[in-house]
Formats: structure tokens, sequence, C-alpha cells
């Protein structure tokens, strides 16, 4: 069984050569160069341009351990994907269920635009727009106050909710599209099986509907926070003096003070912590999958 | 064996991408690499100076002066001049990134003043590296409309009334730097580094976000968000004039920081004789006044291009003023160590704020 099967797969893959290799190649030269040469960057002591002096070392990587501040901010960027995930599941799901069951033809194609659209604009110009809606004297303070009786100051600028809000904005799209698939081919029979059998609406919402919806569930978490983690433009524009998280401390070091190895260092730990938590996270996922 | 064929390979890799950029500049191009908005992208100079010599200008920016370095090292061949603080002169040339300049092909290298040109930060082994152009301070600035009248010391930035209304550069240097005059020392010989960290630490609260870019500050007060911050004199003079924004420089009792920008042409430059005119044309007089008439500009080192301005322009009459001279403290060159040491500082600050 196993033999027939070895065979079969070795029969499939040289047919299949050519149409893998421009991929392949591709991923090769854009994505695989490029990280090994970070890689070996990490365990340098300093880049070897303009002549400079360099050795091996693990100073880089013992950086992290030695100085309590890059695990602070692990923590911090670690608490702010979870937050950010969790919101997303809040806002996206519901949004993905009515889209996917409640409604249809044209009034499904036109909501589905709008969940779509902020993708056609650049991210940098919806941060900024934000920056005008939440500062003190900005959008939403004018607005509030021309409507609101009493005067109220809102200035969310320059703050956590700030960088939270910034960046469910940014992905709740992406919890929306794929929750909407999954919603989208649960059989409309199986729950009105569920209801004719007694259970009622929320049964059928825990027992039915979320359980087969939970693949979509788990890769829009998965797809938001792995990035959420690693960002650091929006925590520096919406965050102001708290808007210092892992992300910015990598950039730092590759824009702000030319210290590639570290920054290169810092980004596999960032890594290597990303794939520890989704491996431990995947068994109970798919439990509950 | 793997370790070689990978750095040359990635050798391979630059010496194509740098062929590609060789083949796609004409030969009569002056890259500036520089800040933005700092003179020399100015549309009208740019203009001026391409009517005058037939090059032709590309602008490119930086937002550090880590940033300038790093575009230099990894671009060699591509920038024709650069503006760099004198500070970090020593740095370029150490890493072998800048050449010495020919002065002789300047003509208008003869009337910088004395001390600026033969600074030591800008000659080595009697060569110079880095032509003299403008000077200024960093300094505090204020939005007008939150004053009454300017105050004169360092401490209203930690003044309760302001707290959530001052803003800083995100710079670890710039900050210990300050921190240094809040407490009262030399900020080229800081002894009490704790009194400094003890400064910056009060100060924290007081603060509504980072800056980076002149145009970060402009906005601040353009939204009236901010009270007051540290600025650079040359960016508040612009933001008055140009911008037309409430903004008034302060020069506190305590001192300033004092830095001096200067031209250098990188080892690897296309045309170097463009690069020279160019930095002619720079502190050149006449492109001077015009910078700062219509603009906004620090001190320029050429000492006739500044007599050249009005008798109480702020230039020639603060800046210039012997009151001024005493009470600021010129940047001098900062070893790689102290600067990680500034630097840990400063992520430390600005981690425990959360």
């Amino acid at each position: 069984m196993a033999d027939q099967l070895a065979i079969g797969s070795r029969r499939g893959l040289k047919p299949a050569l050519p149409l893998l290799l421009p991929a392949y190649l591709w991923l090769t030269v854009a994505i695989f160069l490029p990280l090994s040469a970070m890689v070996f960057f990490s365990f340098m002591t300093d880049l070897p341009l303009a002549g400079k002096d360099w050795a091996f070392t693990l100073g880089n990587y013992a950086a992290f351990f030695s100085q309590g501040l890059y695990a602070t901010l692990m923590l911090a960027s670690l608490r702010l994907g979870l937050e950010v995930t969790l919101w997303c599941i809040v806002i996206g799901y519901p949004a993905a269920y009515v889209l996917a069951k409640v409604l249809k033809g044209r009034s499904r194609e036109a909501i589905f635009l709008l969940v779509i659209l902020p993708f056609w604009s650049n991210g940098l110009v919806r941060i900024f727009s934000w920056a005008m809606v939440l500062r003190e004297g900005g959008i939403l303070d004018t607005a509030l106050n021309a409507v609101l009786p009493f005067k109220i100051n809102i200035d969310l600028m320059y703050s956590y909710p700030a960088v939270i809000i910034g960046l469910v904005h940014s992905y709740v799209p992406y919890m929306v599209l794929t929750c909407y698939l999954t919603l989208q081919a649960i059989d409309d029979s199986l729950i009105e099986a569920g209801r004719s059998l007694g259970a009622s609406r929320r049964q059928v919402l825990w027992r039915v509907i979320i359980p087969l919806s939970m693949p979509g569930l788990i890769a829009g978490a998965a797809l938001i926070f792995v990035p959420v983690v690693g960002s650091f433009m929006e925590p520096r524009i919406l965050g102001g003096r708290t808007g210092t998280f892992y992300g910015t401390v990598i950039e730092d070091q590759f824009v702000a003070v030319f210290n590639w190895p570290l920054g290169a260092a810092l980004s596999f730990i960032l890594l290597a912590v990303v794939l520890i938590i989704l491996a431990l996270a995947a068994p109970v996922l798919r439990r509950a999958g | 064996m793997r370790m070689p064929r990978l750095t040359a390979f990635l050798t391979a890799t630059a010496v194509f991408v740098s062929a590609f950029t060789l083949a796609a500049q004409a030969a009569e191009e002056v890259h500036v690499l520089n800040w933005k908005g700092y003179g020399a992208d100015e549309p009208w100079a740019v203009a001026n100076f391409e009517k005058a010599t037939g090059y032709k200008v590309v602008n490119d920016f930086f937002n550090s002066e880590q940033e300038m370095l790093t575009k230099i090292r990894t671009n060699p061949g591509l920038y024709d001049v650069v503006m760099i603080n004198a500070a970090f002169n020593d740095q370029a040339m150490a890493g072998k990134l800048i050449q010495p300049i020919d002065v002789s092909k300047l003509s208008n290298y003869a009337d910088i003043a004395k001390d600026k040109a033969g600074s030591p930060m800008l000659n080595h082994d009697g060569k110079v590296y880095g032509v003299p152009w403008v000077w200024g301070l960093t300094a505090l600035a204020i939005n007008d409309k939150s004053f009454d009248k300017p105050p004169t010391s360092i401490a209203e930035m930690w003044d309760p009334a302001h707290k959530g209304r001052v803003i800083i550069r995100d710079d670890a240097v710039e900050a210990v730097q300050f921190g240094a005059l809040a407490s009262g020392q030399n900020i080229n010989d800081i002894k009490d580094m704790e009194a400094v960290k003890a400064k910056l630490t009060s100060l924290m609260p007081q603060i509504k976000t980072f800056w980076s870019s002149e145009n970060d500050w402009n906005q601040m007060v353009a939204s009236n968000q901010i009270d007051i911050g540290t600025y650079w004199s040359g960016s508040a003079d612009r933001a008055k004039t140009h911008f037309k924004l409430p903004v008034s420089l302060v020069i506190p009792q305590e001192g300033s920081v004092a830095w001096l920008d200067a031209f250098s042409i990188p080892v690897d430059s296309k045309n170097v004789a463009g690069a020279e005119a160019f930095i002619n044309y720079m502190i050149d007089p006449k492109f001077y006044v015009e910078w700062v008439t219509k603009v906004g500009a620090p001190v320029s080192a050429n000492t006739k291009a500044v007599d050249a301005l009005p008798e109480d322009a702020f230039n020639r009459k603060v800046m210039g003023s012997p009151d001024v001279a005493k009470r600021i403290q010129f940047q001098a060159p900062i070893t790689d160590e102290q600067r990680e040491k500034y630097l840990a500082l400063w992520q430390e600050l600005k981690v425990n704020v959360k």
C-alpha cells in the first residue's frame, strides 16, 4: 500500500515539474535566499560592509535573554496580538454569519464589497486617516460634541486603544473572509435538522455552526495573530509614547541604529515564539475543530 | 566552504544590482542625499542650479543619521553628495564611505568661517572630508498659542501644566544630551548618567508622542496638540516663515545642543565634478538668502552669506550674538560604545512607560 503510494507520487512528480518549477524557483530566489542571508547575519558581530571586521557570535541571541526589556516587549506584543485577534473575532464572525446565511443576492454583494473595500487602499493611508479621526479636535471629537448636549473630550490618539483600533480595522476583513467561506459551506439542512430535533437557536449555534466553521476561525486567527505580533507601523504612528513594541524595536535595529545582526536575531526569536505558540495551540484547536 | 560561496553570491547580487542602477543613471546626474525639506530639494534651488550648470539633481532622503550611513553603505556608487552632521563625519571617514574634497574647486569655500572650516571633526590628516554648510541648535520651540510670554528655562518641559503636551524627538543621542543639559552637565562629557536617567524618567509622563520628522512636529502644532518640545532652530524658523505656524524658538538659559551640518562626497561617486558644483552652490550667499527669505533656514557657515541677511534677521542678530554663543555646546563625535549605552537607556525609558 505504502509502496504503491510512493510509486504513484513519483510518477506524478515528473509531469508536474514544469508546473511547479516557476513557483518554487521564485520562492527560492525571493524568500529562501534573503531569509538565509538574514539567518547568517543574525550570527555575525557586524555586517561585512566597507571592510569591517566581523566574526561569528551567539551574542545577538544572548542579548534577548540578558536584557529584560526584550522579554517585556515580547509579552506586550503577544498581548496585543491576542487582543486584536479577539476583537476581530467579535466583530468579524457575526458579520461573516450575516453575509453567509442571512443576506442573499444583491445586498450580499454590496455588503461584501464594503468589507473588501479597505483592502484596495494603502495601509499607511488607512492608519493616517485614523490619526485624523482619533485625535483631540479630530473628526470623532468634533462630531460627538456637535451631537451630544454635554461637552466631552475625546482624545484617543497616541494611546494603546488607538493601536488596537487601527490594527483591528486593518485585519478584520481577513476574519470576515475566512469565516464567510466556512460558514457558507455549512449545509442549511443541518441547521434545519437541529432545529426540528428540538435544539434552541443558541444550541444550534454552539453545537453545529461554530464547530463546523472552526477551520475558518482558526485560519483567520492565525492570519491575524502572526502579523500583529510583529507589527510596527501602526504602533509607531498611533501609539505615541506607548507605541514601543517588539516590532518597532526590530525596525529600529534595521533603520535607526544599523544593527542588522541584532535585528535579524530578534526577528528569528519572534518567529520561533510564534511557531511554538501555533504548535502548542494546534492540538487544542484540532480537538475543538 | 559554504560560507565563502554565500558571500560570493551576495557580492554577485550586489554587483548585479548596482550595475543595473548604474546603467539606468545618466552620466550628468547629481544624486544628493539629505533630510527632506532641507534646502537641497527646494524646487527653485534645484531649477537654478540645473539652469546654471546643466547637471540634473536627483534627491533622496533619510530620517536619521544611521539611516543615512546605511544608505551610503548599501548603495555604493549611487550618491554624489551627502549631507553629514559633522559629529558623524569621523565615523563616515573611518568606514571609508567618503572621500577627501578638493576645496580649490569650490570658489565659496574661502568665505566659510575659519572655526567651522578648520573644525577637527571635518579635517583628517590635512584633508577636508566635509564642507561646512549650516549650523544650528537643538533647542526648544513653543506653540505661541499656549504661552503669554516665552519661557526661559528648560524646566518648563517638566511643568505639570504641560502634561501630555510635550514632544521630543525619538533619538537616543538627542534625548540623552537633552537630559544632560537639563541636569546641568556637559553634553560631550556626561559624568552622571543616573541624573540624566532620572531627569528623562520624570519627563516621560509629560510626553504626548515622539517626533521623527519636521512634518510630525508641524502637524502637532497645526492641530494644537502640543505646547512645547525640542526642535531644531532651522526647522522652527521654517515652521514660522514658510508654514505660517505659531512657533517660536527658545534658547533656554541652561544652554542648547549645537550641531554643524556639512556636505561630503561618497567614495564611489560617479560625478565628482557635479558634486563639487552642487556643494559650491549650496554654500553660495545668493542661495542662502533666498532660502532664508522664502523658506527659513539654519545659520550659514559662510560668513558672507550671513552678512547678506538683513541686520535684524534672527539668524544674524540672535544666533550671531555673543550671549548665545556662550550658552551653546557643539556636539562632538560619539563612540559606538557611548551610542549603544545611550540607546539602551532610551529603549529602557520607552519600555517603562508601558
